[in-house]
């Protein structure tokens, strides 16, 4: 009787990918020894945390503040709003252009080029150009979060009209459709739903974003906001936080439920 | 004849039910409602706009040419920081984002109010904004990378634990029922029932946090958290326009590298 041929080790070592983590592990302690880590500055920064924590108790409620916080807001909203309208009305075009399987070659790379730049830079590095070009306020903030959607948008809507089927596609074109007719009646059905989904994430990202364009002036709550941190007003930080968290949790429910309406 | 007029008429299909209608209807008013709304009451300046376009080109022509002697001096060092604090601040929220998200997946842990927990973690993460996180610890640590990483590593628990534990719900039951079966302990069941599973999602994950990370480091320098915001920060509040597009051409660059790197990764090993 011969031994049993022994089994191939399931889980052989992967000497490779172990040289990589050991790298990662190494790169780690070196980053960290350049943050200046130490003992005393762990314990002062205990301190100041129970100094700031109790500087921002009880939240600041004095009318005066609470205007300020209300303006802010809804500047926020309409920057919010209006930068997920109109970056959504751009984007359609740009999906399309970008599409690799309704455009030539040439159009969907320059296509490509333009989202990867739109995406490529923070909408408040964004926020900070267009304060330069059209002066503070809201519709520096509403321009740069344009420019975030338009990236973002567009690029899940271009993967959405890659994923079709393009068997109505063919079937329309066949039938004599122009470009037009065969876009409305055969690529549209087929994305619009998923379309409505992305539309909505954006709008909560843009949301959570007009509220920082302000730190820069692009308008919004986070123009108090910065103002009451550099002034140590820690109580309206604290007032202002709950707020801006409270309205994107709301704002998030709801646009859950919108998706699940449109699925 | 009269068998053909007494069959009921085949019942008419129709894609949604009236409520749906409805809620579409109101969906699509409320949309509209919105941004009317927005455009009516949004206050902007009209003189600001009219020489938009000269102050664009002002912009540009501030810019260029790039300060190139800025570089060494000062945009090196912040770049590096950048990356550290974007590398550190993702292994970090590793670290704290892979046992929550043990405890959130529901067929791994299944305690209610474990999983409760795990997802109230990560929704008070998710729900700070990045900058938000580095102000609370520049006024806590002090100015500097510190402030920086901890700032990336808060935000990034949220989005990082959910990602992996829902990774751990969609692992295939067939490879833990077996090892149960062979009486296999817990941290055995961990490793090498669910691990090899959610492996290829683990780095997925890991990498496309740390490619929005290096994007985000690089504004937290506005708030004083290090990286190359801080230079930004300088050269945009001396007017130094010719440092800040260089330093704006560099972001963009690194940018764009680690997308095209880490979607190669990614596309390699999902």
């Amino acid at each position: 009787m011969s031994a049993p041929a022994p089994h191939p080790d399931p889980f052989p070592a992967h000497w490779a990918a172990r040289g990589l983590k050991l790298l990662v592990v190494a790169y780690a302690l070196y980053a960290a020894s350049t943050l200046d880590l130490t003992w005393t500055r762990f314990v002062s920064g205990l301190d100041h945390g129970a100094a700031f924590i109790a500087r921002m108790f009880p939240p600041q409620t004095a009318p005066d503040k609470l205007q300020l916080l209300y303006e802010g807001t809804l500047e926020s909203l309409q920057i919010a709003i209006l930068a997920t309208f109109f970056g959504v009305a751009l984007s359609l075009p740009l999906g399309f252009l970008a599409a690799r399987n309704l455009m030539p070659r040439a159009v969907c790379w320059a296509a490509r080029g333009a989202i990867a730049l739109c995406r490529s830079l923070h909408p408040v590095i964004v926020a900070i150009l267009f304060v330069k070009a059209v002066g503070f306020g809201a519709l520096a903030g509403a321009l740069a979060l344009v420019v975030a959607s338009l990236g973002f948008i567009s690029k899940l809507f271009s993967e959405a009209i890659e994923d079709i089927d393009m068997k109505p596609v063919e079937a329309a074109r066949a039938a004599g459709g122009s470009f037009l007719g065969v876009t409305i009646m055969a690529v549209i059905p087929q994305v619009a739903a998923r379309f409505i989904g992305f539309s909505s994430y954006q709008f909560d990202s843009n949301l959570r974003n007009s509220t920082m364009v302000g730190i820069v002036g692009g308008g919004g709550i986070g123009a108090p906001l910065f103002t009451a941190y550099q002034r140590f007003d820690y109580d309206f930080v604290l007032t202002i936080l709950i707020t801006v968290i409270a309205l994107v949790l709301a704002t998030e429910a709801l646009t859950g439920r919108l998706r699940r309406l449109f699925q | 004849m009269t068998a053909a007029a007494t069959t009921p008429p085949p019942p008419r299909w129709v894609r949604f039910t009236p409520l749906q209608r409805v809620g579409r209807f109101a969906a699509y008013l409320i949309t509209v409602a919105a941004v009317v709304w927005s455009m009516k009451t949004i206050e902007i300046i009209p003189e600001f706009l009219y020489d938009a376009p000269e102050q664009t080109l002002d912009l540009f022509q501030r810019m260029w040419p790039f300060d190139w002697s800025y570089y060494p001096k000062a945009i090196h060092a912040a770049l590096i920081e950048t990356f550290h604090i974007a590398t550190l601040g993702t292994l970090l929220s590793l670290a704290v984002a892979v046992p929550f998200a043990v405890l959130g997946a529901r067929n791994v842990t299944p305690v209610p109010v474990l999983n409760g927990l795990a997802k109230f973690v990560f929704v008070a993460s998710r729900s700070v904004n990045s900058l938000i996180w580095a102000l609370l610890f520049v006024a806590i640590l002090g100015p500097g990378a510190l402030a920086g990483t901890l700032a990336i590593a808060c935000r990034s628990i949220g989005f990082v634990g959910k990602l992996l534990s829902e990774a751990l719900e969609e692992a295939r039951p067939g490879p833990i029922e077996a090892l149960t079966a062979l009486g296999a302990p817990a941290g055995h069941l961990l490793l090498k029932g669910y691990w090899p599973q959610i492996e290829p999602a683990f780095w997925s994950v890991t990498l496309l946090r740390w490619d929005i990370n290096i994007r985000e480091s690089s504004v937290l320098g506005l708030v004083g958290a290090g990286g190359i915001g801080v230079a930004l920060d300088a050269a945009l509040s001396n007017l130094y326009w010719d440092q800040a597009g260089l330093i704006l051409a560099i972001i963009l660059a690194v940018v764009l590298a680690v997308e095209v790197l880490t979607s190669a990764i990614r596309r390699r090993i999902m």
